[in-house]
């Protein structure tokens, strides 16, 4: 077995290797985000009877470019009387931690260069899991943000909104996840990766599915997507959050969004799914399911319509909650007496 | 409430099969009009000339009062229009021109595509409308 790769031992290699692989995951991550506007316009289009965009070059395939040049070229206007610096910081706020959640996620097994194992994984923090609630957590204070520096009544209930929300599923997600610690007994994704390395049947789907089951429904909620987008409910509030928003400021609000979309894909498929265990190399594997979990979150969106914000306050603390916490008892019992 | 779900999702599924769309890519495909569709306006010609005998019962019929139409005599004494013109910014396409003609000398076509850039454009004059 290789020694790993540290700073501690060869710090130049070390050091290189780690912004490689930053680099290679911030552009597939941009390049997911990009083309995932172009294929949830598409697969909705479908799903609705309608095309989608066919007319921007071979099946409408450079609207995704299409669409970032007019949006970097549209007025970017801040209101007069919104708070300024707030304004500008909030369309950060909520892609930063968007991205880097992702720094966790491992997206293959080691690899031997120069006598040393280099895992696939920009780092492995022995507090994974809690680092991704914490930033799911923090992505939420850019919503709030925008909401309240925009100095409108939409953005402010959509702002509103988003916390409420927020605060009753990350409960709830936090609560499925704990069964999956109890299991594999570490916090690190590559420890939970590890645990599942097995066949595929040790996979936590199939030893925890209700824990999956709310897990997914939970972080649907988490990052806003329907039927649990309420902070921007175009029907009741404009565009919520992101009413004033304009030009790069808004097209950034709309990277989290899909970034969002990624990040809870992968995280799913790291504690759910075995990672990137399966037939084809690690990333592919993992890309794969990421892919597989966008398509059901766009074929949800195709298909649901909007919770009622009562319905979707019930549902957090009364329906998956319990749930959670239900779940949390039988897989003690069944750890401590099996 | 889980078997609603999923129905609703098996229908959704269901039309992203190829086939299902019911979108017409308009500019590169067109549906053929029907018979009765009333788009632009055709004056019918009779030997070479209209059939058209300025009796005036079109303008008057008209609830948008966009036919402008002066009568002449020709050489043997027979009344036609020598301007018959209609503004087509005003026309509703109602059709009831052609319902009080009594010669059935103005008709309708299938012609929709009537989009102009200048608004003298939209005037169609006698010569236009008999193409």
């Amino acid at each position: 077995m290789p020694e790993m790769l540290s700073l501690s031992n060869d710090p130049i290699l070390f050091l290189s290797l780690m912004l490689a692989k930053i680099l290679a995951v911030f552009i597939v991550v941009i390049l997911i985000v990009a083309y995932a506007t172009y294929a949830e316009r598409k697969i909705i289009g479908r799903m609705q009877t309608r095309l989608g965009p066919t007319m921007t070059g071979p099946l409408g395939l450079l609207q995704p470019i299409a669409d970032g040049l007019k949006l970097f070229f549209k007025e970017d206007i801040i209101p007069a009387q919104s708070s300024k610096l707030a304004f500008l910081l909030a369309p950060m706020m909520i892609l930063v931690p968007a991205f880097i959640t992702v720094a966790v996620i491992p997206f293959g097994g080691d690899v031997v260069i120069k006598g040393f194992a280099v895992p696939l994984q920009i780092t492995d923090l022995n507090i994974g899991i809690l680092y991704i609630l914490a930033m799911a957590g923090l992505g939420v204070y850019g919503i709030v943000l925008a909401g309240w520096a925009s100095n409108s009544k939409y953005s402010l209930l959509g702002g509103i909104r988003s916390a409420a929300q927020v605060i009753s599923y990350e409960l709830a997600a936090g609560l499925a996840i704990i069964a999956v610690f109890m299991l594999s007994g570490t916090l690190s994704l590559r420890g939970i990766v590890a645990a599942q390395s097995g066949s595929v049947l040790d996979w936590y789907i199939f030893s925890q599915p209700l824990a999956f089951c709310l897990f997914v429904i939970t972080s649907l909620a988490e990052i806003n997507r329907t039927p649990f987008d309420l902070p921007e409910a175009e029907t009741e509030l404009v565009s919520g959050f992101c009413t004033e928003y304009s030009s790069m400021k808004y097209a950034l609000f709309f990277m989290a969004e899909y970034a969002n979309m990624i990040v809870v894909s992968a995280i799913t498929a790291t504690l759910f799914l075995g990672g990137p265990a399966g037939p084809f190399a690690g990333p592919i594997n993992l890309l794969l399911k990421v892919f597989f979990f966008m398509f059901l979150f766009i074929w949800i969106r195709a298909t649901f319509p909007r919770v009622r914000y009562d319905q979707l306050m019930f549902m957090g603390w009364k329906v998956f909650l319990p749930l959670a916490l239900l779940n949390i008892v039988i897989t003690g019992a069944v750890v401590v007496f099996l | 409430m889980i078997k609603e779900l999923i129905q609703g999702l098996s229908i959704t599924a269901k039309h992203l099969l190829p086939g299902n769309s019911t979108t017409v890519e308009y500019p590169k495909q067109r549906l053929e009009t029907s018979e009765r569709f009333r788009g632009l306006h055709h004056l019918v010609l009779e030997h070479d000339r209209e059939k058209c005998v300025a009796c005036y019962l079109c303008p008057t019929v008209c609830p948008a009062k966009c036919i402008t139409i002066e009568a002449g005599e020709d050489k043997n004494g027979k009344k036609y229009p020598t301007v018959y013109q209609i503004d087509m910014l005003r026309c509703i396409f109602c059709g009831y021109c052609v319902e009080a003609c009594p010669l059935e000398a103005i008709e309708m076509t299938g012609e929709y595509e009537l989009a102009n850039y200048k608004r003298e454009d939209f005037c169609f004059t006698k010569e236009r409308l008999l193409k």
